[in-house]
Formats: structure tokens, C-alpha cells, sequence
């Protein structure tokens, strides 16, 4: 299985799905990751038994597109990245709106703010 | 009231259980265990229920549904906490998501432990609380008259 | 053009053992729209998984779902093993594999049962529950417990089988296909049953692929993503995907029975050729640095976990995708447009397993 995890920025998520729909891959998943100051988000994708990962780094606030307009199955996962990391997406064809998880803490598995190093 | 003893209908809700004793629940309607022959029937309807049998710890979601249900149910009544989520919490008990067991919801009767728990101790569970409705059933005869 | 109406379909439901809430928007019988919602079973374990350790989190992610219980700790396991770089012992391999298949032989017992009964057709329910409490047996008679087993632990199985009770999983296997034959039929021919499944909530290959569709929802449209073709052990045993191109609910029901057969061979195979040798290794220290993606084939389709290690004895991610969540998208997308009294059927068809969804 391959276990490369190319490195890319969040700006280049929608172009990334547009250049992959049109190589006939499909959507395996999105996975968030906790990290300090930041979410780390794990595309994969996959055609014909061969998968391949796409690493993106989100620091807290920052709003990316969504992958919906080019695989619409991907609100699945959209959606519950933006209830349990508070990462927001633009252009969503099927945005719940926070209502998709329904829990008793608001986005649990936000991490840490990044300490501010600069500050004595 | 004599005939709900003899043959009590259950209502089953799983709270947030992993299915595992949804489908022990299950099984016990099955040949092997077939239930049936002590004249228990699993009903959709919580208006013809007597007894609720609850599979896992509950959350602030479906708090309100197992209110909802037990609300819905004809007195007298028991609560049948099946497999240890249900009881305690289990082993999701730290999970951030989780209130933790059923009795902090709804009052509890009979607790039946196990992960998942066997159908075995499901059919004894349900027998135990067969005695509870029992009692219940005299309390509200006494108080009647 | 009728009236729009919305109605409300479980999270109580009596043809569902598991909360999904559904609204359906209909114009006369006829489904609009249908929008899930889900949440009613979320618990957040992948988070334990800060808190407990990489071998107790085997036993978290086994109660991620009751029925594939096996294969959320096969997938899991193995995607630990790959990420501290651990050989398991052949022996092991093919025991998980004997396991696997036997999962996923009650799993699909259990669904075929759970379809005959929204039918209404309760002894075919009876006769399903009855042969998979054969399996049932074989597991308690060698692990101890029924449904949750924790027979996989890091670095293999938790202990050997000998070479008699294989013999007898064997011949436990040939009883079942038989009956397996029998009431299989019953799905194929029996007019009742073709009448709701044939030809209801048809989805084409390409919109499987589009809906990134996994499991025997693909396959029953002739989209191959079955997992185990490329994996050694399965390929060892002459492994060949089952597929069918109707598309409907028939198809993943036929699909389904046919994997049960399959899968008698599989363990077959498998128990004549399995090596002998330790069923474990040794696993110590902590995780290394890094992350690893592993899939496994699931009764309902391919599970995707992933783990990610910071150097102690804590996964800092253990993630999990299950083979419903990402069959939700197929299934919004069949029930517009069908009839209200085809939902259940549409609903069962992909075999949702909430619990695992949610997580």
C-alpha cells in the first residue's frame, strides 16, 4: 500500500479535486488530525487499488474550499471536520451548518493554540 | 394484570451502543434462544410496551428520544439496562460525548452487565424484571383501592 | 404535482435496529429529497486514543461496531503494525484472515435475516439468525465470547487454534453452506422477495464511482474496489472478486449471498494450507514518529484507518473510516425519486451500520 503523503497547500484543495476527478480517481476519505495551532488535513483518493494522500496543513481560522462541487460524497466528511475541528469550507453543495454532529461540546478535537513564542 | 407478567412485550432502543448487544438482543428472538416460547414479543410500539430494554450509555442527542420513549410507555413499566455502556458507561465512559449510563436519564430496574452482553444473561435480566412488574402491578392495585 | 410533505423517518424505527434519522420530503408517494442526520450514536473514540495506549486502543476500536468488531481490530492492528514496521507470523496471517471471514459470514447472515424481517417475511428472519448462530458457536468455542472477541492484538492473535478445532471450523463450514444453498435460494426466487428488490434504487457503475461508493453496494453494480484483491494473503488463496451489473437492491443482495459461499471457500483454503509456526510477536516500546494508512475489506466494504505516532506509547491519531459513512452519499442519492414504501428496503440494502458511522 502506498504510504506517501504528498505535502500540499490549502489553496490548492479545489484544483487538486478538479485534476483528480478528471483522472478517474475516486474519494477514499478526509481525515482531520489535531495539531497545535493548526488542523492537518488527509485527502486520499483512489483508482484502480493504488491510493494516494495529500497532506494540508489549516491553521486555526483559516477558511478552504470544498471538494463537494467535484465529488459531492465528500459533505460526509466536510461536514464533520467542521463540527469536530471547526474548519469552514466555502462552496459546500450540502452544508448542515454545524448541525451535522449534534454533541454536547462544541468542536472537541480542535487542538491547542500555538504558543506564542515571541512573547516573554 | 395478570397478562403482563405472563407475556411481557419489549420495546428495544439502542442508545448509542456499538451493536453488540443490540444484536444479542436480537439473537434472543432467534431459534436458539427464542424468547417467544415464554411469550415475550419485540414490539416497534412503546404504547405496547411493558418492558424497555436500553443497549448503550446515552449523549445530550438521544436523551431526549429515551425520555421520550419511556414517557410514551403505559404504566406499570420496567427499565432493563442491557450490557455495561448502558449501566455505566463501559468503556466509553471518558468519551466526551457520553452523559454515562442509562440511570442518568431514566429511572433503571435491572442492570445487565456484559460486553456485549449474552443473551443468556438478557433472558435472566428480562425474568428479573418480570418480578419488578409484578410489584409495580400490586403497588397500583393497593393505591387503587 | 402534488403537495409537499415531510416526513420524519426513525431514529426509532421499527425496521431499523439503529438510530438514523431521515427527512423525507414527498410529493404524493414519491421522494423528493431525502436528507440524513446522524449523531444519535456518536461517543468520539478515535479521542481516547490520546488517553489509552496503543494496545488497549485495539480493544477501544473493536467496540466501534459490534458486528464488524473483527475487522475494525484487524484493520486497526494493522495499521499499528505497519506503523512501528512489525512482521506478523504467517500463522497469524492466516488465522485473521479465517476470522475475517467468518465475520463477515454471520455479518452478512445477520443483514440477510435483518432484510427478510423489514419485509415482513419472518421465518426466512428465523432461518438466517438460526445458521448464524453456528458461527456464533465456533467463535465462542475458541475465543470465549460471542460478538466482541478481541482475538487480534498487536503483533498477531491473541492465541493459536489447533489443528482438531480447525478441522471442525471445516466441517462447520459445510454445514452452513448447505443451509447457506438452501435459504439462499429463497433469495433468489421466492416472488415476494423479487418483487421489492428487483429493480429498486438502481445505481450505474459511473454514479458508484462518482458517490465514491464502497463494498457490496459497488460490486452489485460492477464497480471492483474489493481490498482483499490486493492483499498477499487473499491473493495466496486465489482470491476473485464477486460482481454483479443489475445495480439494484437484488444485485447487493445477491452479492451478498454469493460472498457467503465464497467466503466458506476462502476459510477452506485456508485452514488446509495454513503454516505452522507462532501465532505472535513480541511487540514492546512506543510508536515511532510517523503515520501509516491501512485498509481492510469489511463485510460492508473497505474500511480506511489511519494512525499517526508521536514517539510514546499514545497514538497521537487513530482514525477510522467505515464502510457506511461513505455509503450515505449512495444512499440520499438512490432514495430520490423512489417510493415511500421502498425506503427500507433502499435504507437496508446498504447494510448501514450507524455505530460505526458515528463512531
Amino acid at each position: 500500500m502506498n504510504q506517501e503523503f504528498k505535502e500540499i497547500e490549502y489553496s490548492e484543495i479545489p484544483a487538486l479535486a478538479k485534476r483528480m476527478l478528471a483522472g478517474g480517481y475516486r474519494m477514499v476519505q478526509i481525515c482531520g488530525v489535531t495539531k497545535e495551532g493548526e488542523n492537518e488535513l488527509v485527502y486520499s483518493f483512489d483508482k484502480d487499488h493504488e491510493m494516494v494522500s495529500y497532506k494540508v496543513h489549516v491553521p486555526f481560522g483559516t477558511t478552504i474550499g470544498s471538494i463537494t462541487p467535484e465529488y459531492w460524497a465528500a459533505f460526509v466528511y466536510e461536514n464533520e471536520i467542521h463540527d469536530l475541528f471547526g474548519v469552514e469550507f466555502t462552496d459546500s453543495k450540502l452544508d448542515y451548518k454545524g448541525n451535522f454532529f449534534r454533541m454536547s461540546v462544541k468542536t472537541p478535537w480542535k487542538g491547542a493554540e500555538k504558543k506564542d513564542e515571541g512573547a516573554a | 394484570m395478570a397478562y403482563t407478567t405472563k407475556s411481557p412485550w419489549i420495546l428495544h432502543y439502542d442508545a448509542s451502543s456499538c451493536n453488540g448487544c443490540d444484536i444479542e438482543v436480537l439473537a434472543c428472538l432467534t431459534p436458539l434462544y427464542d424468547v417467544e416460547r415464554f411469550g415475550i414479543i419485540n414490539t416497534g410500539d412503546p404504547k405496547q410496551a411493558d418492558i424497555l430494554l436500553i443497549t448503550g450509555a446515552v449523549n445530550d442527542q438521544n436523551k431526549n428520544v429515551v425520555k421520550q420513549l419511556y414517557e410514551q410507555m403505559p404504566d406499570p413499566k420496567v427499565v432493563v439496562a442491557v450490557g455495561i455502556c448502558a449501566c455505566s458507561g463501559g468503556v466509553f465512559r471518558d468519551c466526551y460525548n457520553i452523559l454515562g449510563g442509562v440511570d442518568t436519564v431514566i429511572p433503571v430496574d435491572v442492570y445487565v452487565p456484559g460486553c456485549a452482553a449474552r443473551p443468556e444473561s438478557i433472558i435472566d435480566g428480562v425474568v428479573k424484571g418480570l418480578a419488578v412488574l409484578e410489584e409495580k402491578t400490586n403497588k397500583m392495585k393497593e393505591a387503587k383501592r | 404535482m402534488g403537495k409537499r410533505t415531510i416526513v420524519p423517518f426513525g431514529p426509532q424505527h421499527p425496521a431499523l435496529p439503529e438510530p438514523i434519522h431521515l427527512d423525507l420530503e414527498l410529493e404524493d408517494e414519491k421522494v423528493v429529497r431525502a436528507i440524513p442526520s446522524i449523531g444519535y450514536v456518536h461517543r468520539g473514540l478515535e479521542k481516547l486514543a490520546e488517553t489509552r495506549d496503543y494496545e488497549q486502543m485495539t480493544y477501544v476500536m473493536e467496540r466501534v461496531c459490534g458486528i464488524c468488531s473483527f475487522g475494525h481490530s484487524y484493520g486497526y492492528t494493522g495499521a499499528v503494525e505497519g506503523l512501528m514496521d512489525i512482521e506478523i507470523p504467517d500463522r497469524a496471517k492466516y488465522l485473521r484472515v479465517i476470522f475475517h471471514e467468518l465475520s463477515r459470514v454471520h455479518s452478512h447472515l445477520l443483514w440477510l435475516g435483518l432484510l427478510a424481517d423489514a419485509m415482513g417475511f419472518d421465518s426466512l428472519f428465523m432461518h438466517c439468525w438460526r445458521i448464524r448462530e453456528k458461527v456464533l458457536d465456533v467463535f465462542e468455542e475458541i475465543t470465549g465470547a460471542r460478538v466482541i472477541m478481541s482475538f487480534c492484538k498487536v503483533g498477531g492473535v491473541r492465541k493459536d487454534v489447533t489443528p482438531e478445532m480447525l478441522n471442525k471450523v471445516a466441517g462447520v463450514c459445510n454445514e452452513i453452506e448447505e443451509e447457506v444453498r438452501k435459504t439462499g435460494m429463497v433469495f433468489m426466487k421466492d416472488t415476494s422477495v423479487k418483487n421489492r428488490l428487483v429493480g429498486k434504487g438502481v445505481l450505474s457503475k459511473q454514479e458508484i464511482i462518482d458517490l465514491s461508493a464502497v463494498g457490496p453496494v459497488a460490486r452489485g453494480s460492477g464497480f471492483d474496489n474489493d481490498v482483499r484483491t490486493t492483499e498477499p494473503t487473499y491473493k495466496a488463496l486465489g482470491f476473485e472478486p464477486i460482481l454483479r451489473d443489475e445495480g439494484d437492491c437484488y444485485a447487493r443482495c445477491m452479492v451478498r449471498v454469493d460472498e457467503i459461499i465464497q467466503s466458506m471457500n476462502l476459510i477452506r483454503t485456508a485452514i488446509k494450507d495454513i503454516p505452522t509456526g507462532d501465532f505472535c510477536v513480541p511487540v514492546k516500546g512506543p510508536v515511532p514518529v510517523g503515520d501509516f494508512a491501512y485498509r481492510v475489506e469489511q463485510p460492508r466494504g473497505e474500511g480506511f484507518y489511519y494512525v499517526q505516532g508521536n514517539g510514546t506509547k499514545n497514538l497521537s491519531r487513530a482514525r477510522v473510516r467505515t464502510p457506511t459513512n461513505i455509503n450515505i452519499p449512495a444512499l440520499v442519492k438512490t432514495l430520490q425519486g423512489c417510493d415511500l414504501q421502498d425506503v427500507t428496503m433502499l435504507v437496508l440494502t446498504i447494510d448501514p451500520c450507524i455505530s460505526c458511522t458515528e463512531r
